[in-house]
């Protein structure tokens, strides 16, 4: 950057676009495969656009807005997704994915290794099989129930009685992988030197975990925080292989709340309104963490 | 604990000699059998809703609840190891995936390139809008993307499906690989600049040597988000012969009238098989790695 400085306006031009050369392909796939579909989303939203009669799709304005904030079933399923997003990423996933980077860095190979093929192999369970796994631990006959069983417990059908904290529980089992890896090579580049240099003054390993370690990842923290929330918010099969948004719409979250009016009521119109509210909701987040990236930058 | 800190300042911070001296010590032995242990029951939490899937996987009798099998069979892989059922979906599966795998790959370290080292107007906007996408529910925008790939001919290709699928895994991949470039100090390749080096061979031959452990988490990352991604080649494949395996498992579901669970939990078993082994693959070749980035740093 302080190479261009000096130079005339017209070579500057050109090694801008030399440099900026190397973002071509993506950005080739991302305007014909992602932009293109979206515009055509936002025209859609504001129809009254249906999967049956594809001709009349006529200009609505903000009546399918108007349509979602009136309907308490929808102000239930922003609730659900907000509950869902917060204890199944917000703090399940990233807490234990914290502790599980934090121990392994510490613990033996062989249990590093087990440990972590275990995690892993939670991940790379596809969304649809760790439902069904899930529905049939947590169903009345399930695993979990025969456990409590054992220890003299009450079981119940847990599906029925708390769905969305069924299926947050399985998204915490299947999504702490990626908070994992994610934390652990950010903690593998934090220098030994200095957090020795801590225990050497006489820190306790919590004092040098929150004061030294900490501080030096909180960057990798904030993103990974954005990138499990926005995940999260549009988690759809594992949720609909367990409880399909029910009983009685307790576990009915925005994307399936909007899958179901899209495809099952055929109100494209309004589904894709819903999936947009669902969008925005998600550049709130990305500000949020945005900001504080920012703040960092500015600190530092 | 002073007769340590002496004897890290003789040894002038080379660290063999200091991590014996810290092993020796008992507490040290204690602490890390204390380690161990929380992350054997951690992972034992992990365990436990496996074990129907391991347990029914190997039982002819298999339903929702747990049972021991008895006797121990592979009747249910037999029953699913066929062209049909596991060898041509599993094959489509490595095409659609490793095909967009590779093309998010390449074209996020190109595009984290400039992100990462230089200084453009354009750049905090654009960043903006790849962090918007990566939230971008894919339900949303299944409808629209049907309609284009049928108006350009596109749908029921593998072609088509694998270059959306690797725009959908694009945005979350460039802003990973920006990240774990910018880790990567830029004095390294500036020494390479005045050598005479272009910008590429930096990327090539400093850069990416020295991110490797992040890229290796971008690939393993992109290719399992592909690999149980059901939503997006259900919707653009409509030919039976090239449908992956994230497909063709709901033949499990829904072709039999009801839910045959021995041989789901035995087709899940094989099918979750490439990206465990992948990921091991990599974790062990992650070792070396790890340390020689530190190294650079001091």
């Amino acid at each position: 950057m302080s190479v261009a400085t000096s130079t005339a306006p017209g070579a500057r031009v050109r090694r801008g676009l030399v440099q900026g050369l190397p973002l071509t392909p993506a950005v080739v796939l991302l305007l014909v495969f992602l932009a293109g579909p979206i515009l055509y989303c936002l025209y859609s939203a504001f129809t009254d656009m249906a999967l049956t009669g594809a001709s009349g799709a006529q200009f609505v304005g903000l009546a399918n807005f108007r349509e979602a904030f009136g309907s308490s079933q929808f102000r239930q399923s922003l609730l659900y997704t907000l509950i869902f997003t917060v204890v199944s990423a917000i703090i399940g996933q990233n807490i234990l994915g914290m502790v599980l980077a934090l121990l392994m860095r510490a613990g033996t190979a062989w249990v590093r290794a087990m440990v972590s093929a275990i995690v892993v192999g939670a991940w790379v369970m596809p969304e649809v099989v760790a439902g069904y796994m899930w529905s049939a631990f947590l169903g009345d006959k399930g695993s979990l129930n025969e456990i409590l069983g054992k220890l003299s417990l009450p079981g119940q059908d847990w599906l029925f009685s708390v769905p969305i904290l069924a299926v947050s529980l399985a998204n915490i089992w299947r999504g702490t992988a990626f908070s994992m890896l994610v934390y652990s090579a950010a903690l593998s580049e934090v220098p030994k030197e200095i957090e020795e240099s801590a225990t050497m003054d006489g820190a306790s390993t919590f004092q040098r975990l929150w004061s030294v370690t900490l501080p030096m990842i909180r960057r990798t923290i904030t993103t990974n925080l954005m990138l499990i929330t926005l995940q999260t918010l549009s988690v759809f099969g594992l949720i609909w292989t367990m409880t399909r948004g029910g009983p009685s719409n307790k576990s009915t979250t925005l994307p399936i709340f909007a899958y179901q009016q899209a495809f099952q009521l055929s109100q494209l119109g309004y589904g894709t309104a819903l999936a947009l509210v669902l969008l925005a909701i998600g550049g709130v987040f990305s500000l949020v963490y945005l900001r504080a990236l920012r703040l960092e930058e500015v600190r530092r | 604990m002073s007769a340590t800190l002496t004897s890290q300042k003789t040894a002038g911070g080379g660290s063999p000699a200091r991590t014996t001296t810290m092993s020796r010590r008992p507490s040290r032995l204690f602490d890390k059998a204390a380690v161990n242990l929380a992350l054997i029951v951690l992972a034992l939490g992990f365990v436990i809703p496996l074990v129907w899937l391991l347990l029914a996987a190997f039982d002819a009798r298999a339903g929702a609840a747990v049972s021991w099998p008895h006797p121990w069979t592979l009747g249910n892989f037999n029953a699913i190891l066929t062209w049909d059922t596991t060898y041509r979906p599993m094959i489509n599966g490595f095409i659609l995936c490793g095909g967009g795998t590779v093309i998010t790959v390449l074209a996020s370290v190109l595009a984290a390139y400039p992100l990462s080292r230089y200084q453009f107007r354009a750049k905090r906007p654009f960043l903006l809008t790849i962090l918007f996408a990566t939230g971008l529910p894919i339900t949303a925008i299944m409808v629209p993307v049907y309609g284009l790939f049928v108006q350009v001919n596109l749908i029921d290709t593998l072609t088509g499906t694998i270059l959306f699928m690797a725009t959908t895994a694009l945005p979350i991949s460039i802003w990973l690989t920006k990240n774990f470039m910018d880790g990567v100090p830029i004095e390294l390749e500036e020494a390479a600049w005045t050598d005479g080096a272009s910008a590429m061979q930096g990327l090539r031959t400093i850069v990416l040597p020295l991110m490797w452990p992040g890229l290796s988490v971008v690939t393993i990352y992109t290719f399992i988000g592909l690999w149980g991604n059901f939503f997006v080649p259900f919707v653009l494949l409509s030919s039976n012969d090239r449908l992956p395996a994230s497909v063709s498992i709901y033949t499990f579901f829904g072709q039999y009238g009801q839910i045959v669970y021995g041989q789901l939990a035995a087709y899940s078993m094989l099918y979750s098989l490439p990206a465990v082994l992948l990921y091991l693959l990599l974790s062990r070749r992650l070792g070396g790695a790890f340390s020689f980035s530190g190294a650079v740093k001091g």
